[in-house]
């Protein structure tokens, strides 16, 4: 709840209206954190709780402004690939259906419909007045033909405020290499994935059987986007990369065990259409703050990448695999979060043998519409332990990010399939 | 000390103090068998296992969830010697499933390897992280290549 200030009087009618939605949400008020908060460490004030245990691989959710829970799950579990959840009083939730038979991670819920994406294609399904899927057995098709190897596979997807529909599509490779991950393997040259994958497709929200051919390549150079949302603020693209794998392993002569644990980082990019953010033909080094020319295509660990790329907006330590972002547009949390960004980090594998790292949430501030401040660490502790953080023996991963209608931030587990619910119920 | 040189000085340890065992008057309950070859080549394939495999296949052996698959008691592993080497020459393309879990990563060919530092590291991988196998042998190993010239 607001705590009392001259600021809410001058906005009665805000008031009345949010007044009036808790009314006709009568389980936002009780939601009742775990006594442990869900074995999460978070700030001060904040609560977590476990809303359900779904047993699947919980990539991406959604929740509707009705609070009905849409969770994408990787691989089809009794013959669904999209879980229904309803919320009890108290905030924990029940599986109450489901439907789509295929596995994926893109969920998605804007102007009336549930955006959901395989590994090829992206579908919608209309939503009725309580947020309920109208037709669950009739997903329409958008988007199908998506290139898809056997790394990189999921198609996050996003909505802009104009009707577009932003898909990922992941580069089928670590570094585009002849060999793909091959010690001293070179760099094809114009590397050919580009033309298919390793970008951000933008196609039409509302129009069906869309493919490459009726797309645009909105940005290009991105290796592996999961994470990705839009900010409304500055009326823009924000994604989140996967780093480049392996220098050591590849290139040993060039880059130690611990360079490879501490290159590249993994980044932000505020895009505009047109953007190349440079892979595969450079990494970025986050303690140089250097564009750096890749090993595969020239580089040494020293020289610098030359040509037309973009800058990240942010950069974050390596290897820890960003797969959900979500600005924060909710008034539950305190004011320093609003408009800012949250970031799930699914954690790292690619630094053995050194420690790996990650397995949380991060909060990044903004400014504007741009990153600005050091990020935080906002919730922690879903592997369990430092112990298992560090072995990558995690219990937990978080991977998708939601907000719900009270402003609560949803997150998802693609490891054991829990959903969390984070609020915050600090008395005033 | 980096980790590197800690892993190292690990496996040496381990090796040193295995050989050691053997020329202590063994006790009679014990049934780990005298072999300095095994030792030795479980040794060397600890420093191979290090320096190509860690990344993908982790410290533990257990690999990474959905991506690259573990080295713990699956039949690749512990089962046809032959197929295990070739894995590890050509490189593997094809998703695989174990336990219920699909492994989609392509494995790189480690080809540049000897026939000895592939040997090591097999023999290594199937007598680590809680397996017990057979020791892969040079020959084996060759014959293996042989094919795939």
């Amino acid at each position: 709840m607001p705590s009392f200030s001259p600021r809410y009087l001058l906005a009665v009618p805000a008031l009345a209206a949010s007044l009036a939605l808790l009314a006709s949400h009568p389980s936002t008020p009780s939601v009742a954190p775990d006594p442990d908060n869900a074995g999460l460490k978070l700030p001060a004030g904040f609560g977590a709780l476990k809303v359900a245990e779904t047993g699947g691989k919980a990539r991406h959710l959604a929740v509707t402004p009705q609070g009905v829970i849409y969770v994408k799950l990787n691989r089809v579990k009794d013959g669904k690939g999209i879980l229904v959840l309803h919320s009890q009083p108290g905030g924990k939730a029940t599986v109450t259906g489901g439907f789509g038979d295929y596995g994926g991670t893109g969920m998605y819920v804007k102007n009336g419909y549930l955006y959901a994406s395989s590994d090829h294609a992206v579908y919608r399904y209309k939503l009725d007045a309580k947020g309920e899927v109208e037709a669950p057995g009739k997903g329409e098709l958008l988007v199908r033909g998506l290139k898809v190897g056997s790394q990189h596979e999921s198609k996050s997807i996003v909505l802009d405020n104009a009707d577009n529909l932003y898909v990922n599509v992941g580069a089928y490779a670590n570094a585009c290499q002849e060999q793909d991950r091959t010690r001293g393997s070179k760099g094809i040259p114009n590397c050919p994935i580009l033309d298919s994958a390793g970008g951000i497709w933008q196609f039409k929200a509302s129009q069906a059987n869309q493919t490459y051919k009726t797309g645009t390549r909105y940005a290009t150079g991105l290796r592996n986007v999961v994470g990705l949302d839009w900010n409304p603020q500055d009326n823009q693209l924000f994604v989140m990369q996967h780093g480049r794998d392996q220098l050591h392993d590849n290139w040993p002569e060039m880059y130690t065990d611990q360079q490879s644990a501490q290159l590249p980082a993994e980044c932000m990019y505020a895009l505009k259409q047109g953007d190349n953010a440079g892979w595969p033909y450079l990494y970025y080094d986050p303690q140089q703050k250097k564009k750096m020319l890749g090993p595969e295509y020239g580089g040494d660990g020293k020289k610098e990448a030359t040509g037309n790329y973009i800058d990240p907006a942010a950069a974050y330590p390596a290897h820890m695999a960003p797969n959900g972002l979500l600005f924060y547009t909710g008034t539950m949390f305190p004011a320093k979060y609003r408009n800012g960004a949250f970031i799930a980090f699914h954690g790292s594998w690619n630094r053995a043998p050194e420690p790996q790292a990650g397995y949380y949430v991060v909060f990044q501030p903004f400014k504007d519409g741009k990153p600005s401040g050091q990020w935080e660490v906002f919730a922690d502790n879903f592997a369990g332990s430092a112990a298992k953080v560090a072995t990558g023996r995690a219990d937990h991963r978080p991977c998708g990010l939601a907000q719900g209608p009270d402003g609560s931030l949803y997150v998802s587990d693609d490891s054991k399939g829990t959903i969390y619910r984070i609020v915050y119920n600090a008395k005033k | 000390m980096t980790a590197k040189q800690a892993f190292l000085a690990l496996a040496l340890a381990g090796g040193v103090l295995s050989l050691q065992a053997q020329h202590r008057p063994a006790p009679k309950k014990t049934t780990a068998k005298a072999d300095p070859a095994l030792a030795a080549s479980l040794t060397r394939g600890a420093v191979v296992y290090k320096n190509v495999c860690i990344t993908c296949h982790q410290a533990d052996g257990g690999g990474v969830p959905n991506m690259n698959p573990p080295l713990i008691k699956t039949q690749y592993v512990l089962g046809d010697k032959a197929r295990l080497a070739h894995i590890v020459l050509a490189g593997l393309a094809e998703p695989i499933e174990i336990d219920g879990d699909e492994y989609k990563q392509h494995m790189p060919a480690q080809a540049y390897l000897t026939d000895q530092q592939v040997a090591d590291v097999l023999t290594y991988v199937r007598n680590s992280f809680g397996n017990k196998a057979s020791a892969v042998q040079v020959a084996e190993v060759k014959a293996v290549r042989a094919t795939l010239k």
